[in-house]
Formats: C-alpha cells, sequence, structure tokens
C-alpha cells in the first residue's frame, strides 16, 4: 500500500526557529564577524547578507570519545603495496587515518572553522544590534495628513470585495428562520386541521373545509419555498475606516563638503557613515527619502552620483549649505509630516567667520525642526572652529545633535554605534 | 529480449508516471518477498529537504540551536555545490515515510523509491534490532509529543533552561541507551496521560533515596556509618547502584536529587529519542547495503522487463556507481569506508557464494554455498547487525575486492606496523578487525556508573574501561561538566585499565588543574 503525498506547498521555514536559536546562542561571536564585515566591505555591498565562520570547537556539541593514542588497529582499502610486516612511517599530523570514525568527523573535526551564510536581514539585525534611533518620537500631526485604513466593524453597503461571507451566511441563517418560522407555525396548524377534519366520520366531514385547509396547506408551502435562500438584505461588509497615523516618513540630509580638501578617501569614509545612517532609518520608518546637499563655497542639491564621485576645488563655507537644508525643508518637507534627519561631513575646515553663522543657522532655525543632526568630522589633525562651534550647539541640544571625529575607515562603525547607541538611562 | 514499452522517458516526472512505477516496483518487490511497512512517499522542495536532513530525519522534532547549526551546515554545503543535497531520506515509522526531491530526474525518483520504499523500509521491518528495539507505529506520535511537551517547558520554564538541559542531556545521549534490556514501546498517548502520574511518583522515589542521607558524613566514607545513628545497620549497605549502569540517562533520570520533575521528563524524551536511533547507528552498512543491493536489482529487473529505457537505465548506472565507489585510502576523497560500497559489495556476493559457489567459498561458507540465496540474504537481513554481519558474512572475494588491509597502531612503537592484507593468512584477521571496528562498545569508550555517594558528599563516580589504553578525549571534560549540571553534585570519571585506576577526572576542576583544561 503505497501514498503519494505533495507536501511541496507546505510551509517552507521549519527550521526558521532552530536557525534563529542557533544565531541568538552564538550572539557574541557573530557580532564580531559582522563587525568585521562592516569595516572590510565596499559601501554599495550592504544590502546583501554575510558569511560568518565561528571556530569549531565554539560550537562544538562535546560527546565521550577516543583520544588520540593506545594501540588500535584500522581496516582500509586500496591496498596496493603493502605485504604483512611491512613498517610504515606515521602520518604527519595523526590525523587521516582514523577510519572507525571516518563519516562522523566529516562535519565536526574536519575543519577549525564552522561557516554559514547569514541573510540580509540577519546580517543587518546584527550591524544595528543595540542601537536605537534617538529622539524616536513619531511626529504627531496637526494637520492628519497621513492615514491608514483600518478594520473597523461591519457596515450594510461596501464594494463586492469587502464582503464578509461569514457574517452574511449568518444573517441570512437568522433571517430565513425569523421569516420562515410563522409560516411554519401556520402550515403546522393548517395541517393539523386538516388530519382532524379527513377523521372525523365521512358523513360528519365539511368538504368545503377540507378545500379550504388544502388551498390554504399549498398557498403556505409556496410561500415557504418563496424565502430566499441569501437576499441583498443580508449582506454584510468589512468595514475599513481611514485612521490618523503618525508619521512614518524620514528623510535624510547628506551634507558633505567637496571643497579641495575633501579627498576621495575622505568621500568614502563619509559615504560608508551616510550609508549606514540610511539602512539605519530605513528599517525604522516606512519610506526614507534621500536628499544630497555638497558645498564648497556654495551649496548645490545633486543626485547621489554626483554628490560623491565629481570634484570641485575652493573653499569652503559650511553655513552655505545649511541655508539650503533650511531652504529645502521650508519647501518641501514641512516638519509637520516628516522626519528630519541631517548628517554631515566634513574635514573641519571652514572660513573662519563663517563657523559663527553656523552656529547661529542650526541652533535657532534648524535645531528645533529636526529629529537628529549628525556631525563626523573625518580628519586626523586638530579640530578647528567649525568644531568648537558645534560643540556649544551640542551643549545646548545634547539630545539631538550629536558629534564625533573620524581618522581612518575603521573607526566609522564604532563612531556610529556611539551615536546610536541605546540610552536607557535617559530620556 | 521482450519488446521495449518503457512507462516514461525523458528525466521529467509526474506522479500519475510515479504510481506507475511504483506498482511495478511493489510488484517486483513482493517476489523477492520484501516485507515492507505501508509506504508514505512525500514529494517535498529542495529546501523542505534541507529541513528535515537537518532534523536528522524526524518529521518532527522540538526545537534546539544544534538542529539550526545543523541545518546552517547543510544549506551551506548546498549553496557552495559541495553537496550534492542527499536525494532520500527514510523514517522508520509506519507508515514509513520516504521523502522525494522535486528537483530529482525521472530516474532518481524511481531508484529512491526501490531504495528507500523498498529496500530500507524492508529492512526496518525486517532486522531484529528494529524490531526490538524501536516502534514504528508510535515514533511520529511520540516526537509530536516531545515537540509539545518541550515548547510546553520553554513556556513555563524559559527558553534558556531548557536549552541548557538539552545541552547536557545530548551530551550524554550515546549513553541513553539500554544496550541489552529490551525497551517497553513507546506510544504518544500512553506517555501523555502517565506522564503527569510518572513525575509525581519519580520525585517521590528520589525523595526516599536520598531521604537516608544521615546528618554527616563520617570520616571514612560510607563504611562506618555511625553505629549510634543506626544501630540497626540499617544505612551501612554497600555500593549504589549495586551494579554499574550502563545507561546514565537513566540513572540520572530517576536517581539525580536536585532535578525538578519536568527536568526529569525532558531527559526521559531525549534518552527514549536515543534509543529509537540506537539501532541505525548499529546497522549503518547492513542497512545501506540492503537498500543498494535492492534498487539495483529492482531497477536491472525493470530494465529487463522493458519498463525503462536504455536512457534512464545508463543514468541509474551511473548514478549507483558513484554510490557504491569506494576511494583507497590515500586517495584525497577517501573519508572511511563507504558503507554503501561495503554493504553493496557484500549482499551481492552472499547472493553469488549461493548461486555460483567456488571451492574457496565452500571452505568458508559451508552451510550457505549453493544454497537459496533469496532465502539466505533475507535471513542475513533479519538476524545481524553491522558487527556481527561482517563478522559472519565477509568473504575473501570482497576482501580482494576492496584490497582490504589492517594497520597496527601503537603509540608506543614509532612506526605503523601492517599486520594484515588480503591474502590467506589475513582474512581472518582482516574480518574480525573490521567486526570490530563497527562494534559500537569499540568505536564508543565504556563509560558506565560506577557508584553515587548517597550517603556522603552525594558525589557521583563514573568509570571507564579503557580498551587498548586508548585515552578519553580532551572533549570529557565539557560533557563532564554537563553531568555536573544533571547530577547536582561533584562527578568522577576514573579511567581503568587491567583492573587499576590510571586516571583520574574530575568535575568541577580542582582549583590548579582549572587552567589546565
Amino acid at each position: 500500500m503505497t501514498y503519494f503525498i505533495d507536501r511541496r506547498a507546505n510551509a517552507r521555514h521549519k527550521s526558521a526557529v532552530n536557525r534563529q536559536r542557533f544565531l541568538d546562542r552564538y550572539r557574541t561571536h557573530i557580532k564580531r564577524s559582522v563587525e568585521e564585515a562592516v569595516n572590510r566591505r565596499s559601501i554599495t555591498d550592504m544590502e546583501r547578507g554575510e558569511k560568518v565562520s565561528i571556530p569549531t570547537r565554539d560550537i562544538s556539541e562535546p560527546v565521550f570519545q577516543h583520544g588520540p593514542g593506545g594501540k588500535r588497529s584500522i581496516i582500509a582499502p586500496g591496498n596496493k603495496e603493502f605485504v604483512e610486516g611491512d613498517r610504515l612511517r606515521r602520518p604527519g599530523g595523526g590525523g587521516g587515518g582514523g577510519s572507525g570514525e571516518g563519516s562522523a568527523s566529516n562535519q565536526g573535526e574536519g575543519m577549525d572553522e564552522f561557516a554559514f551564510t547569514l541573510s540580509r536581514e540577519e546580517f543587518l539585525d546584527f550591524v544595528f544590534d543595540g542601537l536605537e534611533l534617538p529622539h524616536l518620537e513619531r511626529k504627531n500631526l496637526v494637520d492628519l495628513d497621513e492615514v491608514r485604513p483600518v478594520r473597523a466593524g461591519f457596515t450594510r453597503d461596501g464594494v463586492p470585495a469587502r464582503i464578509n461571507i461569514v457574517r452574511s451566511m449568518r444573517e441570512a441563517h437568522a433571517r430565513r428562520i425569523a421569516m420562515r418560522g410563522p409560516i411554519r407555525r401556520a402550515l403546522r396548524e393548517a395541517q393539523e386541521a386538516l388530519e382532524v377534519e379527513e377523521r372525523k366520520d365521512p358523513v360528519l366531514r365539511h368538504p368545503a373545509r377540507i378545500a379550504e385547509l388544502k388551498a390554504e396547506i399549498e398557498r403556505l408551502e409556496k410561500r415557504l419555498e418563496s424565502v430566499p435562500f441569501i437576499d441583498t438584505y443580508d449582506l454584510r461588509y468589512n468595514n475599513l475606516v481611514n485612521q490618523p497615523q503618525p508619521s512614518s516618513k524620514a528623510v535624510m540630509f547628506c551634507v558633505m563638503d567637496v571643497s579641495g580638501s575633501m579627498t576621495q578617501a575622505h568621500k568614502d569614509i563619509a559615504k560608508r557613515f551616510f550609508l549606514l545612517l540610511y539602512l539605519f532609518l530605513e528599517r525604522n520608518y516606512e519610506k526614507v527619502e534621500l536628499v544630497f546637499v555638497r558645498h564648497h563655497t556654495a551649496a548645490k542639491e545633486v543626485d547621489e552620483e554626483e554628490f560623491f564621485y565629481s570634484r570641485e576645488t575652493g573653499g569652503t563655507i559650511v553655513s552655505s549649505a545649511l541655508t539650503l537644508v533650511d531652504e529645502i525643508i521650508t519647501d518641501r518637507y514641512p516638519p509637520t509630516q516628516w522626519n528630519l534627519y541631517v548628517a554631515q561631513a566634513s574635514d573641519g575646515d571652514n572660513w573662519d567667520d563663517d563657523s559663527l553663522i553656523c552656529r547661529d543657522q542650526l541652533a535657532n532655525r534648524l535645531m528645533p525642526r529636526l529629529q537628529y543632526f549628525t556631525y563626523v568630522e573625518i580628519t586626523p589633525h586638530a579640530h578647528q572652529a567649525l568644531w568648537e562651534e558645534y560643540e556649544k550647539v551640542e551643549a545646548e541640544y545634547p539630545e539631538r545633535f550629536a558629534m564625533r571625529q573620524i581618522v581612518e575607515a575603521g573607526d566609522i562603525y564604532p563612531v556610529f554605534r556611539d551615536l546610536f547607541r541605546r540610552r536607557t538611562v535617559q530620556s | 529480449m521482450t519488446e521495449r514499452k518503457p512507462i516514461a522517458s525523458g528525466s521529467d516526472w509526474n506522479f500519475e508516471v510515479l504510481e506507475r512505477f511504483e506498482t511495478e516496483i511493489a510488484r517486483l518487490a513482493d517476489e523477492y518477498r520484501l516485507d515492507t511497512y505501508p509506504n508514505q512517499i512525500e514529494i517535498i522542495t529542495t529546501e523542505q529537504m534541507m529541513d528535515a536532513y537537518a532534523s536528522v530525519g524526524m518529521p518532527v522534532g522540538y526545537h534546539h540551536w544544534s538542529f539550526g547549526k545543523q541545518f546552517l551546515a547543510v544549506e551551506q554545503a548546498y549553496r557552495r555545490g559541495q553537496m550534492g543535497l542527499a536525494y532520500e531520506l527514510v523514517i522508520n515509522s509506519d507508515p514509513c515515510i520516504a521523502y522525494l526531491m522535486e528537483e530529482n530526474t525521472l530516474m532518481m525518483q524511481v531508484l529512491v523509491m526501490a531504495h528507500a520504499c523498498y529496500g530500507h523500509n524492508s529492512f526496518f521491518k525486517g532486522n531484529y534490532l528494529f524490531r526490538t528495539w524501536t516502534d514504528a507505529g508510535s515514533i511520529v506520535d511520540y516526537l509530536l509529543f516531545a515537540r509539545r511537551y518541550l515548547a510546553e517547558c520553554e513556556e513555563r520554564h524559559g527558553v534558556t533552561a531548557v536549552e541548557q538541559l538539552l545541552d547536557a542531556c545530548h551530551a550524554l545521549q550515546n549513553y541513553g541507551v539500554d544496550r541489552y534490556k529490551r525497551p517497553s514501546p513507546i506510544s504518544a498517548e500512553e506517555e501523555a496521560r502517565r506522564q503527569k502520574e510518572r513525575s509525581d511518583y519519580l520525585q517521590a522515589q528520589v525523595n526516599t533515596l536520598w531521604s537516608t542521607i544521615p546528618g554527616r558524613p563520617t570520616e571514612n566514607g560510607h563504611e562506618e556509618v555511625g553505629d549510634e545513628d543506626d544501630p540497626l545497620g540499617l544505612h551501612a549497605g554497600g555500593r549504589y547502584p549495586p551494579e554499574p549502569q550502563e545507561n546514565l540517562l537513566y540513572f540520572i533520570e530517576k536517581n539525580a536529587p536536585l532535578l525538578a520533575p519536568w527536568q526529569r521528563e525532558v531527559v526521559r524524551i531525549v534518552r527514549k529519542l536515543a534509543q529509537y536511533f540506537y539501532p541505525q547507528r548499529q546497522t549503518q552498512v547492513m542497512n545501506e547495503g540492503w537498500a543498494t543491493f535492492w534498487h539495483y536489482t529492482l531497477m536491472n529487473r525493470l530494465y529487463d522487463e522493458g519498463l525503462v529505457d536504455e536512457g534512464l537505465i545508463l543514468e541509474f548506472l551511473h548514478s549507483h556507481t558513484a554510490v557504491v565507489q569506494q576511494p583507497p585510502f590515500d586517495s584525497p576523497h577517501y573519508s572511511g569506508i563507504n558503507p554503501y560500497a561495503l554493504g553493496f559489495a557484500m549482499f551481492t556476493d552472499l547472493r553469488r557464494i549461493c548461486e555460483q559457489p567456488t571451492e574457496e567459498d565452500r571452505r568458508w561458507f559451508p552451510e550457505i554455498a549453493g544454497s537459496d540465496w533469496l532465502e539466505t540474504l533475507h535471513f542475513a537481513m533479519r538476524n545481524f547487525k553491522d558487527e556481527s554481519f561482517i563478522q559472519q558474512y565477509l568473504s575473501p572475494k570482497v576482501i580482494r575486492d576492496l584490497k582490504l588491509f589492517m594497520v597496527l597502531d601503537d603509540d608506543r612503537d614509532e612506526m605503523l606496523e601492517v599486520a594484515a592484507i588480503h591474502d590467506d593468512r589475513g582474512y581472518q584477521r582482516i574480518r574480525d578487525g573490521l567486526a570490530t571496528q563497527y562494534a559500537l562498545s569499540v568505536r564508543e569508550p565504556n563509560i558506565q556508573i560506577y557508584s553515587a555517594d548517597i550517603r556522603g558528599d552525594r558525589s557521583l563516580t563514573l568509570r571507564h574501561v579503557q580498551d587498548s589504553r586508548r585515552p578519553l578525549a580532551r572533549s570529557v571534560y565539557p560533557v563532564m561538566r554537563h553531568l555536573h549540571q544533571l547530577w547536582g553534585f561533584p562527578v568522577k570519571l576514573e579511567s581503568m585499565e587491567e583492573g587499576e585506576i590510571v586516571r583520574r577526572y574530575h568535575w568541577p576542576l580542582p582549583e590548579d588543574e582549572q587552567k589546565e583544561a
């Protein structure tokens, strides 16, 4: 007796729980690998999973086993030249010959590293593990622009696509019971009367009465039949109402100095930082828009390609970029509807007089409207006026303003983590 | 030769074709008196196969990280193309569940049906080990019970607590089987019903055992338990347990002083499952050999009857040859003796001995040379395990064909010595040596529970009887740690060589050894 069963449509991820357990258990190992990977990877590369290796001995499942040593005999196949009594040099390293445990040690001891691949989601989970967006209050909206349909009971009218079948059938059932009940009762009464009449002595029968009753029964039966199985009256529809939503949109301004002093290496570092921030925001908001603003003495909004790869020379006026950001916000991203983030990268150069203006711009115009402002200074040198002015802003908005210095590419990830680490005590 | 009317050609398959092939294979298998459980053939995707593979073929498994690790390893190997996924997986249950992967070609599906649904299946039903130690009818139900129970435990006691307990049990699961005593068959329904009852009862039993502990241990251990406290000598009994216990997990389940009832139940579950897999670990060569022999025979019959075309049979031969290939010991592909190759060679040779015995065969196998081959094969399949099967049936011809030789590896000798090769003087020694190599009792260190100091410090002492001076691997420490977690008091292990203790292990480690390990 044999049955064929097609299970292909069944759930696939039967091992998902076990897989997650494994990842949880070796969290620290995996995190280390992920951190290395983040520092190593080229920027466009963040969107894929990662191969992770863990030393086998750390994840072995120990059992009682024979160790090396002692006396044992091994049977092996494929003898070509040996005769009894031959003496051989012990193969170096000792491994290899253990045919007794051959199949068992295939996956275990043979390799020093247990390697596997994290999916993109898992990878990013580890990248951003323990991080949190500071000041993550969702914008509460005065003008309720953003709505989301939510279920709200049932209605009598609606579009066919939203018919709730169970409800409708239940209504129909109830209506049928209600409508048929009286008819049934009348019918039963008529039938009983007819029976009584027919049981009477033929002489006493009342032919007119019988005919009348028969007609009545017929009429009632017809009425019973004509009660419809389902009526438009019964139909019920799932009701959806629009509920205002806190904004789930974010816009991220990437501001970068592209003056002559910023080399491609600087920009690459900046790009990585922006990318990390972008990925991070993307996981917290449904929609993230990017605005690229580059500046030297004048600021300009550009597309991504131009932002990262075209070169300019000349001096630096940072306030020009801040002014532009401010304008763009006013024009296109009303703070009531958008969560605003600004990430600025620079090597710290600025016209001396400009830094003051920057501070003024930031403290008075921008900061009140922003969720968060991050500034990274990519320089191995001492800080200049801009940094000092920004420090004052930081003092004023300690929760929403953060700045760090980056010297080389390897610093980015730690700095990023530092900027966004979960702050449980504060707030 | 009959005219060819193949059931199907090409490499695509559909259910109708599979069913027709299945019917034909069933008819032929019946001719060979292959007695099987009903087959439940499930078509699954690659990913589902990886799932099944990761849970050691259990159709429903409880959750544990080690299965996740297994899954990741399989997935990685598969993605890299290192491993063609095992194209068959069969579960010893009634009905017998076999998986066919949807990506397989038609030939592969037919091959797997012959191999798994008739080869393995009849082995599961016929072999004495499986008949004695496993209960095919109830395993799936029991797995379901185990999964539900563990999920409940996780809810109640936390995932970590359950995970640590399982880690500890898994470390000992090879020592969670009764080797000589037939276990009572498992039944999920029964388990669930009795489980509550049992947990209460078990706890009571443990309490009685431990309640006999006198106030304070005397200096000389338990031999001199104070006469004043115990004038009748009630506590002056001998060692506990009176006999060494080979089933470590069973002993723990029944005697560990501090385990909560649910923990005992988990130990029991791991133990029961280990018991279920115990025959499989002992019959690898036979089981695979038997299945391979039958898929080879059945496929050839299909061809002889004209039910498959040349293309299919050639594809089959190609794949069959790869399966039974045995790389020599010095090949980079060598990873021990291939159980498929050895098993297939032995069953095939057994048939030859019956059908065309030579002078040599008559000398070596006077009883079976020239006998009815089918009868002989069935007898061999039913009544042996790898160790005894090789001991009984490994013929000089197979030794010659595989060019088996025996190397003596003695750590007191600088060189290895070739102790026997495939010649007249060597056959018997190679046969003995190979049989020993497959004996579970030799492959795994012989470790038993020797005593539990129920009147003293509650420490548990295990004894390892060394075999040919072979020491324990370093993994002994982590395993002892796990054992210590279960037992709750110090654990000792003594390695014995010819009646003398040659090495002692302790856990927790004494301070000075702590760094070393």
